[in-house]
């Protein structure tokens, strides 16, 4: 525990730890102190000059070192000269902060004065107007007339595209560098700089393309003007009026939380729609940032032209038909379901599968359930409390494309003290921050995870850890493979883990989903199936959230020997097509439900809109179907769902949607009134979600790892390895207009140069993939960090690769 | 009783005659409104037909009773509609909701609203009570040509002009 130090700041008594801010402990205290460059995220820079206060110190008497008292006995302070800017100012034992004598007053007044000398007046057009810290403290503490002249003004160029999603008006800019920090210091992508000096000194993005970073979105919360704006919120309302959602994203497994601010639009004759998502502070989560994924297609999916709908009448009687051929085949059912449903639906299915007597499977890509559910994470963990003495193993997984927030986090950890190790194929981005990096072939995922422990310092890092928390992936990796690295993982867990500390907090398997709720699913005792096609053949089959025919030709054909499929999906898929009876759910943005994150942390999401027409959750969907057989399972409310699942699933012992929704005071205080403090990111106030109870109570067996020899290519074969990338050619992704450009840089077939030499191709040009007798047209994209002989074909980009498995690739003649 | 008769007939033939007639004969005949009359909305332009709205929804911040809704878009020098970069795409007032206050001029940054002297507001449906932009908006001006227009780069840059203080 940190010393406590005690001071005055405008006579109120505060007690905080030693190191903290002036600014910080003011306001701990509600006291706010107007800033511009200073953020609590970040080092403070004294950049701006805002914060500036009267600060008295004790006099210390030179002679004998005591403090010199005052005649009734209190020391006796001295005031500095000059005023002090807060947010550089460690708090010292008896410091009196004074933020609003007449002094002080006049300091800010003036920095503001001296800021709005060349600060446009486009207030009026400006997005940021209405939650501008600008704007707020003009307001507050600025001069009503400027001793400037008007024709003085120093004019910058508008509309600037740093990015293709963010936008710089240079006018606006005061330059206090908080994008420029926040890029350097908290996403690790140095790629905006100052540029020129004094006057002219200007915002610049050098990468190429331009502001190249997952994290840009989250610049424009923080910037405390309207310089830096997206281009997707671009005049799209002006703040005050949005309304506010609570949400989880749906984009990846991290679960941000987020927040849609919605408004009625004419286009929709009236009706509510999303307007922008922005982040909602959990600091056990997402902080307050997202990623640009889920910022700008994280809902737009939702809107899309290919939603499916019903009229009332036609999807009673579709339900009624597809409930009579359930109620037929009863055993001779399979229910496939995907990881994007919410975690009462899952329980619905199950329940509806239970009472048929049914399969039921996870559509999933990846295994290694029943390891991550065992040796997951367990409550009170967050991964922004891991820090020195503790170890971070990640393995065969890209973390900054497939869950670009634990990306961060782990960074963060990394810089805090952590020791994260990095076992990949290829380069990731988190090799810069960690402190081993481990270089495999693909194939030996599994071999290399076996060998850790016996490494010198690897070993060491991982045995004497304090917390151990290990990710595991499915770069490169199908099923089989995934499921084998997952065991084998938990098998180093279990060797290394004494005392049963698996139970304990920050400790833990977790797995490196595609999809948002996929933990929920294992939890529950989903599985995925290692032979799907043969399961599905001549059964009746009830696919859920999941289009097995859009990603696998094989299962296409399956589906089409089904007796019956009934699918049922929010967006048109391959799958809707083929099948018989088409159900259309609403969107997570148009229901209420909760999500388990990779993390275990169960956390609900809230109504932004009103349910599309002619849609209904998948619960419902699922209980109305139970109802055509004969079986009554609740389907009013998401509430009443989880109340039963909560009693009849262990592991969701305890949770109740009002237990998900309590919340605790969080540090940094952000989007209050003072938005100038923490950025426009929106402050909790429906909950922090709850970590479920880990299963192990005492002691670890260990397995003994099933036998998983990676595939070895002849010297004249090429591997094929599926690799995630975060922009995709995904059903949700492909309607958000603004990826477009990001989408198709990583589209193709990604080789090493010297393999792309010895096959005739260069980069860019078009080649043909042969996978499975069926040729796939793609373009070359060559990187050098990967290695020679493999060609990684990333997920949902039009070539259906599931497992590592030899492919030809043939230049395409022009 | 024909002396009260009188009487009373007396003062008819006295207005009738010798009187000044103050009966207009509305509508064929229409008394003008003072300068301070707040009527029904007009949307203003610019001398050369650009649109004075920049769709920065203050108006619709402004109003008591939550009857104008803006939608905004960008415009770009091939598509101009008004000045700066900034245009009302949607712009909706509900007369029916509309007290006549005059906060939406108060609040107009460009001088683009503003309350003329049209009374006659009657209509047969609810919805024909909201006018929209078209309704609003008032005739290009002589030489002034009809938005979108296709300016120069870097004429129109600023959306909110140098103004002087309001006079009546």
């Amino acid at each position: 525990m940190a010393k406590l130090i005690n001071l005055h700041i405008n006579g109120t008594p505060v007690t905080v730890s030693e190191g903290t801010l002036v600014v910080d402990a003011a306001k701990k205290v509600g006291i706010d102190i107007p800033v511009f460059c200073y953020h609590p995220k970040m080092e403070p820079v004294g950049m701006c000059r805002q914060c500036l206060v009267e600060i008295g110190r004790p006099m210390i008497d030179r002679a004998s070192g005591q403090p010199v008292l005052n005649e009734d006995g209190t020391p006796k302070l001295q005031f500095g000269p000059k005023l002090e800017t807060s947010c550089t100012t460690p708090v010292a034992e008896g410091m009196a902060v004074l933020t609003e004598t007449a002094k002080a007053q006049a300091g800010q007044k003036e920095i503001i004065e001296l800021l709005l000398t060349s600060h446009p007046l486009d207030c009026p057009v400006c997005d940021k107007g209405g939650e501008c810290p600008l704007q707020n403290l003009t307001m507050e503490h600025g001069v009503s007339e400027s001793r400037f002249t008007f024709a003085e003004k120093h004019h910058g160029e508008k509309h600037v595209p740093l990015g293709d999603l963010i936008l710089l008006d240079r006018e606006r800019c005061i330059q206090c560098a908080r994008c420029i920090r926040f890029q350097d210091k908290i996403a690790g992508e140095p790629v905006l700089s100052f540029y020129q000096r004094g006057r002219n000194t200007d915002i610049v993005s050098y990468s190429d393309p331009g502001f190249d970073s997952v994290f840009s979105g989250n610049t424009s919360d923080i910037c405390p003007v309207g310089a830096l704006t997206t281009v997707e919120f671009r005049f799209g309302a002006r703040a005050w009026e949005l309304k506010q959602a609570a949400s989880i994203c749906s984009q990846c497994p991290v679960g941000c939380n987020v927040t849609f601010n919605v408004r009625r639009e004419a286009s929709t004759g009236g009706g509510y729609v999303i307007k922008r998502a922005m982040p909602r502070q959990n600091e056990q989560v997402n902080e307050i940032w997202m990623c640009d994924k889920g910022r700008f297609a994280g809902y737009q999916y939702t809107e899309s032209a290919s939603r499916l709908k019903l009229d009332p009448a036609e999807l009673d009687s579709t339900l009624r038909l597809a409930a009579a051929k359930l109620a037929v085949a009863q055993a001779e059912t399979v229910i496939l379901a995907g990881g994007r449903l919410a975690n009462e639906d899952f329980f619905t299915l199950k329940q509806l599968a239970a009472a048929l007597g049914a399969k039921t499977y996870l559509y999933s890509n990846m295994g290694g359930g029943e390891q991550t559910t065992t040796y997951g994470l367990s409550a009170g963990s967050n991964l922004g409390h891991l820090g020195k003495g503790d170890t971070v193993l990640v393995v065969a997984a890209d973390l900054y494309n497939e869950a670009p927030l634990w990306h961060l986090r782990l960074k963060a950890a990394a810089e805090r003290g952590a020791t994260v190790i990095v076992a990949a194929a290829r380069a990731t981005k988190l090799d810069e921050f960690s402190q081993f990096v481990i270089r495999y072939a693909y194939g030996d995922e599994v071999e290399t995870v076996k060998t850790l422990a016996d490494k010198e310092k690897i070993g060491d890092a991982i045995k004497n850890s304090k917390n151990l928390v290990i990710f595991y992936g499915s770069d490169g990796l199908g099923l089989a493979g995934t499921a084998a690295l997952a065991e084998t993982c938990a098998n180093l867990f279990a060797s290394v883990a004494v005392d049963g500390r698996t139970a304990t907090p920050n400790n833990g398997l977790v797995g490196v989903w595609s999809t948002p709720n996929r933990q929920g699913a294992l939890e529950m005792g989903f599985a995925p199936c290692t032979n799907l096609a043969a399961e599905i053949a001549g059964k009746t089959v009830y696919v859920v959230a999941a289009d097995p025919a859009g990603d696998d030709p094989a299962l296409a054909e399956a589906l089409k020997t089904a007796k019956t499929v009934i699918a049922q999906d929010i967006l048109e898929t391959t799958t809707t097509r083929l099948a018989e009876f088409t159900l259309p759910a609403a969107a997570y943005t148009e229901r209420e439900g909760t999500y388990t994150n990779a993390e275990r942390r169960v956390q609900r999401f809230y109504p932004a809109v009103p349910a599309h027409p002619g849609t209904k959750p998948d619960f419902a969907l699922t209980a109305a179907l139970a109802k055509g057989c004969g079986l009554e399972l609740e389907g009013r409310s998401p509430l009443l769902v989880m109340n039963k699942l909560a009693l009849s699933e262990s592991a969701f012992r305890g949770i109740s949607y009002a237990s998900l929704s309590e919340m605790v005071e969080q540090w940094p205080i952000i989007g209050r009134g003072d938005l100038y403090y923490g950025g426009t990111s929106y402050e909790n106030k429906l909950g922090l979600g709850q970590v479920l109870e880990s299963k192990l109570s005492s002691g670890l067996a260990q397995s003994q790892p099933t036998i998983h020899a990676g595939l070895r290519m002849r010297e004249d074969e090429l591997l094929a390895v599926p690799v995630t990338k975060l922009y995709d050619n995904g059903i949700t992704l492909t309607p958000a207009k603004l990826l477009q450009a990001h989408i198709q840089r990583f589209n193709g077939l990604i080789l090493n140069p010297a393999t792309a030499l010895k096959l005739g191709l260069e980069n860019g040009a078009q080649a043909t993939v042969s996978l499975n007798g069926v040729t796939y047209p793609a373009k070359v994209l060559v990187d050098a960090s990967i290695s020679t002989g493999v060609v990684l074909i990333p997920r949902s980009m039009g070539i259906p690769l599931l497992e590592p498995t030899a492919v030809t690739i043939l230049a395409q003649e022009a | 009783m024909i002396v009260e008769l009188a009487r009373g007939l007396w003062t008819t033939f006295r207005a009738l005659f010798f009187e000044k007639k103050v009966t207009v004969q509305y509508p064929e005949e229409k008394r003008p409104v003072s300068a301070r009359f707040r009527g029904r909305h007009v949307l203003n332009r610019y001398e050369n037909g650009l649109e004075k709205c920049i769709g920065c929804s203050l108006c619709a911040a402004a109003c008591p009773a939550d009857a104008i809704f803006v939608e905004s878009a960008e415009n770009s020098d091939e598509k101009r509609f008004s000045p700066g970069e900034r245009y009302a795409s949607t712009y909706e007032i509900n007369m029916l909701r509309c007290i006549y206050c005059g906060f939406c001029e108060d609040a107009c940054p460009t001088e683009a609203i503003t309350l003329g002297d049209n009374y006659e507001l009657s209509f047969y449906d609810r919805r024909d009570a909201i006018y929209n932009k078209d309704m609003l908006i008032v005739p290009v001006p002589q030489g002034g040509q009809l938005p979108p227009l296709v300016t120069e780069p870097g004429t129109f840059t600023r959306s909110v002009p140098a103004m002087k203080d309001p006079v009546d």
